[in-house]
């Protein structure tokens, strides 16, 4: 749907001459693209915004996580779109979140002094819902904290993933109006804007030391704008969600060694949970590459409930229990359209056609294209997503939930769905785009689904047929055992009739499937730190295009390396458990977050940013730390 | 029933129906992305700033203001001796200009929280102001708003045929 005042033509770099006069000439923009550790992360649990060291929102969709971006300089340092307030002539910049919050704070040196800027999505919490205010709402706080500074802001939204330039209108007193199609942000600040060409804003201005200044940007999707006043109130909102993030960060249990690492890892999937559904997306971003080709770029933007099931478990073990009870609430009502059988992700409300497509017009990070929207594993048969999503309403119980009757009846529909399928290859956990196969783990998490629905059963009274799911349950043991297991090299493989091994089996100890110091767990693990190590981390199955089929070259993956920290300390090897665990945290950004993969050579991180799965098996692992800390290990560490 | 008593029940079912189908349009234009008017909220945030309370009874308010402008679509056919479709959309044709031209403009001075360009945003005044013709909701709004008030007229003039 076109609209006169939004232009669907991608622009190049904004190019304001050098040679101006003007004391306050902005300069010629040369943008670069940041390692993707330099990012940080804001956002109001519906969106999420990346925002660089520089200053620069580089990744922002809107009105939801999913949605089509307004800000996409991550993906095209170009025409993708960013909304940059910064130092000019910046020498040094580091960034911090406020503690126990989602609002971060970057000083920013110059030439003459230090500039301090804030920024934060403003929440709406409970008591504000009633308020006037923006639906969607960024503040960006600026204050010179040291000498002068010459400040300087650049605006240069592109909806629609960097396709359209919207018109810009100054509306006096009311600030910028960006609309297009049916959408309107305004740009609201009391430093001076100019429109330097078509679309882009720019204004430069120079503080002293006390000096402050607000920008803030404020969007709405088909409805009356609401527009709040500079001043005063901009700051009450600041803190308002300063004090949101403080609250709901209290409710954390965990008082381990590792606290800070912990609660980072809970905001951060926290700020992944969409709150009008309580789905939660599998990461921020789309496309950023796992390696030096664009072979593997895909679109995590979408609610894997394999990845959501474990961010609940996740959620569950630190005591945020009214989020585990909105993912059932989610799993129960956006899944409709599938029940009883699971797609492997749905959209945030539940939609299930997410064909995957790419962006031509967009370069790609580092001009690693392509960039894809939509994602093509969302069809593909993958039967652990079962095993987690029981194991979510298995752990909810477990902690006082309550499970009503449709709920009942819908886990009863997952055990029938396992019950008929768990011979049938998969695509397994990994999303194999190739032929299905036996993988290994899949057939764990059959085995999971059905024991733990037995212990449901137990408890709640799910009225199965306890005679069948105990045969078929001890059927897909004895499976596992003939097909996946190689007693010359006592070790369980990636997949029945394969030789390789795959770090999910580390699974298999957390899960009960067999003690952690069973010998055959044990092998199982030598080998597969044997064949997947490198430097102490894992790969997630041996890299190279033999094993998944797709090219480009894999790194080192995230949640396994947490993986094995976990399956250490139930084996009882703490210092060695502690000593991975602590330089993992050691590979984290800067404001601790990760993404998907470790670099194999820098251990920078790779791949979709931040990612839900490497921070779950961070706080799986620190959990499982604090246990075996206690003097537990194996099946005395929980689940 | 007396005529005066049939008349009212006649403007009260007709303006009911008249005021439903040009909310409709309105709520679809918006939701197609089409226009931003959203009439209900407008009215609402009249009386008070809570959004929730402000859709409530901005959502009663409407069918109250389309009741009551529907008596005067009454007094008006009543005027001219007949009612009939094209006649009430003739009508609701000049209605939907006098709201675009003269009422939407005219808002940040009637209503107590639209922000004006002149003097800004503040506490209170935080409503996006719709501009001349209502052009700031969307440059397709004085398209959907003659639309639908050209329906709401024409559904009242239908609507009273039955009784003249």
């Amino acid at each position: 749907m076109s609209d006169a005042s939004c232009r669907s033509e991608p622009q190049g770099n904004a190019q304001v001459p050098r040679d101006s006069a003007e004391p306050n000439t902005s300069p010629a923009f040369k943008w670069d693209y940041p390692p993707i550790g330099d990012y940080a992360v804001i956002g109001d649990c519906r969106t999420i915004a990346l925002v660089s060291r520089e200053g620069s929102v580089d990744w922002l969709c809107l009105p939801h996580f999913s949605a089509p971006s307004w800000f996409a300089a991550l993906l095209d340092k170009d025409g993708g779109g960013r909304f940059a307030v910064r130092v000019r002539e910046l020498r040094q910049a580091a960034h911090r979140y406020v503690a126990d919050t989602n609002v971060l704070v970057t000083q920013m040196h110059g030439p003459g002094g230090t500039m301090q800027l804030t920024d934060s999505v403003s929440v709406i919490s409970e008591d504000r819902a009633l308020e006037l205010a923006p639906e969607h709402e960024l503040i960006r706080l600026v204050e010179c904290t040291e000498g002068e500074v010459d400040v300087e802001v650049f605006f240069q939204p592109r909806p629609h993933y960097g396709l359209s330039v919207p018109k810009l209108r100054d509306r006096g007193k009311l600030g910028w109006q960006c609309v297009c199609n049916g959408d309107v942000a305004f740009l609201q600040t009391d430093i001076p804007l100019r429109e330097i060409e078509p679309g882009v804003l720019y204004g430069t201005t120079r503080l002293r030391a006390g000096d402050k200044r607000q920008v803030v940007y404020g969007y709405c999707e088909n409805d009356v704008s609401i527009i709040a006043p500079l001043g005063p109130a901009i700051e009450h909102r600041v803190e308002a969600t300063q004090r949101w993030w403080k609250q709901w960060s209290a409710q954390c249990l965990y008082e381990g060694p590792y606290r800070a690492a912990v609660l980072r890892s809970a905001l951060t999937l926290k700020l992944l949970t969409y709150s009008l559904s309580g789905a939660v997306i599998a990461a921020a971003t789309t496309s950023l590459p796992e390696g030096d080709t664009g072979d593997r770029n895909w679109d995590y933007r979408y609610c894997w409930l394999r990845d959501t099931s474990l961010v609940l478990q996740s959620f569950i073990d630190l005591g945020f229990y009214a989020e585990s009870e909105s993912f059932l609430a989610w799993m129960l009502h956006a899944t409709r359209l599938t029940q009883p059988r699971l797609q492997v992700m749905y959209d945030i409300y539940g939609e299930t056609a997410l064909t995957e497509r790419e962006l031509p017009h967009l370069s790609g990070y580092r001009n690693l294209g392509p960039v894809r929207i939509g994602n093509g594993a969302h069809d593909q048969l993958q039967l652990d997503i079962y095993g987690d999503s029981v194991q979510t309403a298995y752990d909810f119980v477990d902690r006082g939930g309550y499970l009503d009757r449709y709920e009942r009846r819908l886990l009863r529909g997952f055990g029938r769905v396992v019950l008929n399928c768990w011979r049938l290859p998969d695509a397994g956990i990994w999303e194999i785009r190739g032929e299905p196969r036996h993988n290994t783990y899949s057939k764990l998490m059959c085995w999971t689904t059905l024991h733990r629905l037995l212990e449901l059963d137990k408890r709640v009274g799910l009225k199965l047929d306890r005679d069948l799911y105990e045969r078929e349950l001890q059927s897909i043991r004895e499976d596992i055992d003939r097909h996946a297991y190689d007693p010359a090299r006592n070790t369980y493989v990636g997949y029945y009739g394969g030789t390789v091994p795959d770090a999910s089996l580390l699974l298999m100890a957390r899960y009960g499937f067999l003690e952690a110091r069973d010998p055959r767990m044990v092998g199982t693990y030598r080998f597969i730190e044997r064949e997947l190590g490198v430097d102490g981390l894992l790969f997630r199955y041996p890299p190279g295009a033999g094993y998944d089929g797709v090219g480009g070259s894999e790194n080192l993956f995230g949640i396994c390396c947490f993986w094995l920290v976990d399956y250490l300390a139930r084996l009882g090897d703490r210092d060695k458990a502690q000593r991975l665990f602590e330089q993992l945290l050691g590979y984290a950004s800067d404001v601790g977050l990760y993404a998907e993969e470790f670099d194999l050579h820098t251990k920078a991180p790779l791949g979709n940013f931040p990612q839900a799965f490497t921070h779950v098996g961070l706080i799986t692992a620190a959990l499982s730390l604090e246990q075996a800390h206690e003097g537990r290990r194996g099946q005395e560490i929980s689940k | 029933m007396t005529p005066a008593s049939f008349a009212i029940v006649e403007i009260l079912i007709w303006g009911l129906i008249a005021t439903l189908a040009m909310g409709a349009i309105l709520f679809a234009s918006q939701n197609f992305g089409w226009s931003r008017l959203d009439l209900p909220f407008l009215l609402g945030t009249v009386f008070t700033g809570e959004r929730h309370a402000a859709n409530v009874l901005g959502f009663t308010l409407t069918i109250l203001v389309g009741w009551f402008i529907a008596f005067f679509y009454y007094l008006f056919f009543a005027a001219f001796g007949e009612a009939n479709w094209w006649l009430g959309a003739a009508a609701g044709f000049v209605h939907g200009l006098l709201v675009l031209t003269a009422l939407l403009p005219l808002m940040p001075y009637i209503h107590p929280r639209v922000a004006s360009e002149y003097d800004g945003p503040s506490l209170r005044r935080r409503l996006e102001p719709p501009g001349f013709l209502g052009l700031h909701y969307g440059y397709r709004t004085p398209v959907v708003t003659l639309i639908a008030q050209t329906v709401y007229g024409a559904v009242l003039g239908a609507g009273f045929e039955l009784v003249f």
